[in-house]
């Protein structure tokens, strides 16, 4: 289970300190997939990283499977059993997509196996193996390579920061797919998905809308779904005061 | 001659990959001594009578054959020039694996100064390997200053793979190539320093032929308090197309100046630079690092990956 208790995260603004999330309180229950959404600037993605430990929260406490894991730090928690799929995926000049999925399974890990992994996300394993994770691949590209990684990892609490984001060209059957076989492979495997997306919204257990840096609404798919469906929740700041 | 012994073997392996003695063409070189030699019917070793070095002779025609000529010190104060000369006939395809390893545990400098000249024939495709490594807690120093020197024919074309990774206490390297009609040139360089280290890598390209060119991508890590200085010219004198790249990491205190220098004498050269330096981006730290590895092994591991 992973318990935020009190959240508060902030960062220095023009105009003095902005807290993005606000004493913010969330129960992810074990086995579920569940999709935080939201509208843009809401605190989404900061929450994600929250829970990866890339950023560190002002105030609260976070908890993994009853352990306090606040101040551990990425690489502790990533030990623990939490992987990230980040938004914007990472280049690195000389490492193949190989390397990166043998680090991502941190043990030996044969040609065949990550192969495997590369065509779960569509990409033809023998095309792209030896290719330097670097700018000759597109966006779409290393949006897949990244969501691979997450899988070699075969962790127990996934989350994926919006992972459709940069893959139009591939559907989203496949992705939906994916987080389908994710959850067949490993009975006690957590997903947290960050989207916008109605149809993962629609394979979801659970949904949490953020705005405003708190949780606005959370519960089974069915009794939240029609309440943000067709309303300006899930729409930015912007296109409302547009 | 003297057998070979651990430390030398070692210094072997880590310069040219020899775990045993290589097949074809070699000639090794240990503590200023030859240490062994063999010659094919294709390629010819000679040492020099006039100074430190051999004559390398590859016949016209000589397909898929090597040339190792690897020499090592193991031995404190040993100071070194040695000349070696490739004459490389007409429509070759050969591997020339050179590169020197110092193993300085005492108190006094061990220098060696390989100078290497190339001279490649007509349509030749020549692939050269060279290595450079050091190792030893002695406080003597560990010194290389190889020059090299590539004079392509038409058609000829040379691939280089310069390395150094590790252990050399100060390197001045210079090379120097000219290029006829046709001929290309492809240099792949991989440079870390560490320590105190300090390296100077030059290069001085010279494209006289028409549709000559050449492609030169350095890539290099400065560490803790050692210093780099990439110096890369390319001259277009001629219809001809030159791109250099440096591409630097640096950490700690590390230091490294790029110095691209294109110079372009005639209308149809196309020449182009490309330079980089900075540190090791924070995100790809963190990435490696939501993958479990601590920010050590996450650093390693794109460095390793960055200088493969």
């Amino acid at each position: 289970m992973l318990e935020l208790k009190n959240i508060t995260f902030g960062v220095d603004d023009e105009g003095g300190k902005f807290d993005i999330i606000k004493d913010l309180d969330l129960t992810i229950r074990d086995n579920t997939f569940t999709v935080i959404t939201g509208p843009n600037g809401g605190g989404k993605s900061t929450l994600a990283k929250l829970i990866a430990g890339i950023r560190t929260p002002s105030a609260g406490r976070i908890y993994f499977n009853g352990t306090d894991i606040t101040d551990k730090n990425i690489t502790q928690r990533a030990q623990l059993g939490i992987g990230f799929a980040f938004q914007q995926p990472v280049r690195f000049k000389g490492i193949t997509v190989l390397d990166l999925l043998k680090l991502a399974a941190g043990k030996p890990l044969s040609v065949d196996g990550a192969c495997s992994f590369l065509s779960e996300v569509g990409l033809c394993a023998r095309d792209y193996i030896d290719r330097e994770v670097n700018a000759s691949l597109s966006g779409g590209e290393l949006k897949r390579i990244e969501i691979a990684t997450v899988l070699a990892r075969d962790v127990s609490l996934a989350v994926f920061d919006e992972p459709e984001a940069g893959i139009d060209l591939w559907s989203f059957q496949n992705l939906i797919r994916i987080f389908e076989n994710m959850q067949k492979s490993r009975k006690d495997r957590t997903i947290i998905v960050i989207s916008h997306q109605e149809r993962i919204l629609n394979i979801a257990d659970e949904i949490v809308l953020i705005a405003d840096g708190k949780v606005q609404k959370q519960g089974a798919k069915q009794d939240v779904l029609p309440n943000i469906t067709g309303t300006d929740a899930a729409i930015s700041p912007c296109s409302r005061i547009l | 001659m003297k057998p070979i012994d651990e430390i030398q073997k070692r210094l072997f392996r880590e310069v040219a990959d020899l775990h045993e003695l290589p097949v074809g063409a070699y000639n090794l070189r240990a503590n200023g001594e030859l240490a062994g030699r063999n010659t094919t019917a294709n390629v010819d070793i000679k040492t020099k009578d006039d100074k430190s070095g051999i004559d390398i002779t590859i016949k016209p025609g000589t397909k898929h054959e090597s040339v190792h000529i690897p020499v090592v010190l193991s031995e404190s104060g040993i100071r070194e020039t040695v000349y070696n000369d490739f004459f490389v006939g007409e429509n070759c395809d050969v591997l020339i694996v050179a590169g020197c390893g110092i193993d300085n545990c005492g108190t006094q400098d061990s220098q060696h100064d390989g100078i290497h000249r190339f001279y490649i024939g007509k349509n030749s495709k020549v692939k050269y390997v060279e290595k450079h490594y050091g190792s030893g807690e002695g406080t003597g120093k560990r010194l290389l200053n190889p020059v090299t020197e590539v004079y392509m024919d038409e058609g000829s074309v040379m691939e280089m793979e310069m390395v150094q990774i590790k252990g050399v206490d100060s390197t001045d390297r210079k090379t120097i190539a000219r290029l006829d009609k046709n001929a290309r040139l492809n240099v792949r360089e991989r440079l870390m320093t560490h320590d105190t280290q300090s390296a100077l890598s030059s290069y001085s390209v010279d494209l006289n032929g028409d549709s000559s060119s050449a492609d030169i991508v350095s890539r290099s890590v400065a560490r803790d308090s050692s210093c780099q200085r990439l110096d890369l010219r390319i001259a277009g004198n001629a219809q001809c197309s030159g791109h250099t790249e440096c591409d630097s990491i640096i950490m700690d205190s590390g230091k490294i100046l790029a110095v691209p220098s294109l110079e372009a004498n005639n209308t149809e050269a196309a020449l182009v630079h490309e330079a980089a330096i900075g540190k090791i981006a924070g995100e790809q730290l963190i990435k490696l690092m939501t993958l479990g590895l601590t920010e050590q092994e996450a650093e390693e591991q794109i460095i390793n990956g960055f200088l493969k």
